[in-house]
């Protein structure tokens, strides 16, 4: 059969043949209309790879025009069931493990899990070792922070001038922090630093010095870096007034960090409920009323600088001492805690951290409970998200700064 | 509001639960000791009757100003049964409140805390998921973790760490 282009009816039969179709076919009726007027809902599916999710994240977004009208969260693409997994690893062996929940923040993962151990078992840390922790896990919350800064940014990409001008200056800097990392530890993701009564090592000679030299490299960039963003009136826009958070909200979600003092709420744990010698230090915790996503920006800038004078402040009162108050072992299964448990928290770079641990007098577990700091955060955005643009949902979930390690654990 | 006065104002209101002090790690390099956290506030361990779940965390939420929803989550102790467990906070006054609450040998049926704290939702939905915990009154109880056709509460001390599943479709 000899197919004809302008005949109507071969046309019909070979849609791939736009060329024939006239707008009075019958397909061509639902077509969509350009001038949405509203009433009808589309679904969208976003991710679970999609490059703003930050992880491997879900989200079914329900449109009424360009308007997010109803969110369902899909998450566990990267579940590894850690709380079954550490009934059946010992104390010695977990830690590592811990840091594998929270991969941006790994020392802060590990700190909660031995602090736990420690309090049931009634373990005293030396003063060093507590140091090196609170030194540690500044770090990790700068380097945190850097990545938050610039995957934020690059999710707003073409508002700001290029996308990934930001993001560049953040890995720059937080390279340097995990080169601190590899000189102290030998890796520069997933640490093992931590371990029960105190640290597995000890800062190598001439490491105070290059530390200082970063932190005050950082310290002297950071101002750049807000007058890059927020002289940029596309910045603004996008943050300003953007994935508002009610502080009952905030509260009764139990978001955390960052997050929770964006809403005006001055809870940081590192003061309301210190741990590891936190009291020895001068800091100021930042609180932001506005609860959009700019106040969030803003808190966690201020936190760069706070992290920063904490540094400072442990490597100039840096004791001298053991690094830990237990022998090293001879066999994984060597550490025993007493029967008991013990609720931990430590104020992870996006918030609490917490392990809730049953010890049965084994040398592993009887139950642990993670509470990740992301998946409470996370858990907010069907509540905030509705109402935005679909462009914003963008925006929001930067401005969460979720790990899907945490999330999914 | 003091350690004491916490004590004795859910005493007062809930008779059949028990008050302990300061669960340890409360703060961690002084474990258990209540005057640690005497200047920061104080924690409490409250055990509550099953069907007084949802009415002590609304108590602890509009009379301890325990707004902050921290976690839920469960326990398996075997043939005791499944015991549930939540933790809320007054970030004000620093008093965190650990509450659980036993459902009985073979129970696996709780009320939900959803309608006072919606942080509970997402917290809940992982509980049934890891311990088939079906929550009365939960207005959206699916499975979150795994996925929907998985097989079986893996966090349940009767769930094998290698029990076999079908390969992934």
């Amino acid at each position: 059969m000899t197919l004809r282009l302008d005949d109507p009816h071969n046309a019909q039969g070979h849609p791939e043949h736009s060329r024939g179709v006239s707008v009075d076919t019958p397909q061509a009726t639902t077509r969509v209309e350009l001038d949405y007027s509203g009433g009808e809902r589309l679904t969208m599916n976003m991710g679970p790879q999609h490059p703003s999710a930050h992880g491997v994240f879900r989200a079914i977004l329900t449109l009424e025009g360009e308007t997010v009208v109803a969110v369902d969260a899909v998450i566990g693409y990267l579940h590894r069931c850690h709380e079954k997994l550490s009934e059946t690893l010992t104390y010695a062996q977990y830690p590592s493990i811990a840091s594998k929940t929270d991969y941006v923040a790994a020392m802060t993962s590990e700190f909660a899990y031995v602090m736990a151990a420690e309090a049931i078992g009634k373990i005293e840390v030396p003063k060093r070792a507590q140091y090196l922790r609170v030194i540690c896990s500044e770090l990790q919350r700068i380097a945190s922070h850097l990545l938050w800064l610039g995957t934020w940014c690059m999710d707003m990409g073409g508002a700001l001038g290029g996308g990934a001008t930001i993001f560049l200056y953040a890995i720059r800097e937080r390279e340097a922090i995990l080169d601190l990392f590899e000189s102290l530890v030998g890796a520069r993701l997933l640490y093992g630093f931590f371990q029960v009564g105190g640290t597995r090592y000890d800062i190598p000679a001439g490491w105070a010095d290059q530390c200082r030299k970063t932190i005050a490299d950082i310290d002297s960039r950071i101002g750049e870096y807000e007058g890059l963003l927020e002289d940029n009136p596309f910045f603004q826009a996008r943050a300003q007034g953007v994935g508002y958070i009610s502080r009952e909200l905030a509260e009764d979600v139990g978001i955390a960090g960052p997050l929770l003092r964006g809403s005006g709420v001055n809870f940081d744990l590192r003061r309301s409920a210190p741990y590891s010698s936190y009291e020895d230090f001068t800091f100021t915790v930042p609180v932001e009323t506005a609860g959009d996503c700019f106040a969030r920006y803003r808190v966690r800038m201020v936190e760069f600088r706070e992290s920063i004078k904490i540094i400072r402040q442990a490597l100039d009162k840096l004791p001298d001492g053991p690094i830990s108050s237990r022998p090293g072992l001879k066999s994984v299964a060597q550490i025993r805690i007493p029967k008991g448990e013990a609720y931990s928290r430590v104020e992870g770079p996006r918030g609490e951290v917490g392990c809730y641990l049953i010890a049965d007098g084994s040398a592993k577990p009887y139950r642990m409970k993670w509470r990740g700091a992301s998946f409470s955060n996370l858990s907010v955005l069907p509540h905030i998200i509705p109402g935005h643009k679909v462009a914003d949902v963008v925006a929001i979930m930067g401005s969460v700064d979720p790990v899907f390690g945490e999330v999914d654990r | 509001m003091t350690h004491e006065q916490a004590k004795t104002s859910i005493g007062e209101r809930f008779g059949g639960a028990q008050v302990e002090s300061a669960f340890a790690g409360a703060t961690a390099d002084k474990p258990g000791s209540a005057e640690a956290t005497a200047g920061k506030g104080v924690a409490l361990t409250v055990t509550v009757p099953v069907d007084q779940w949802t009415a002590f965390a609304r108590f602890a939420k509009d009379t301890l100003g325990c707004r902050f929803f921290s976690f839920s989550t469960a326990v398996d102790w075997k043939e005791q049964g499944l015991e549930v467990v939540a933790k809320v906070d007054n970030v004000d006054t620093g008093l965190s409140i650990l509450m659980k609450s036993k459902l009985g040998p073979g129970v696996s049926e709780c009320q939900s805390l959803v309608p006072v704290f919606r942080g509970a939702d997402w917290m809940e939905r992982e509980c049934y998921d890891m311990f088939g915990i079906r929550f009365d009154g939960h207005p959206d109880l699916r499975r979150i973790l795994l996925g929907d056709d998985w097989v079986g509460h893996p966090l349940l001390k009767s769930y094998a760490v290698d029990t076999p599943h079908p390969p992934y479709r």
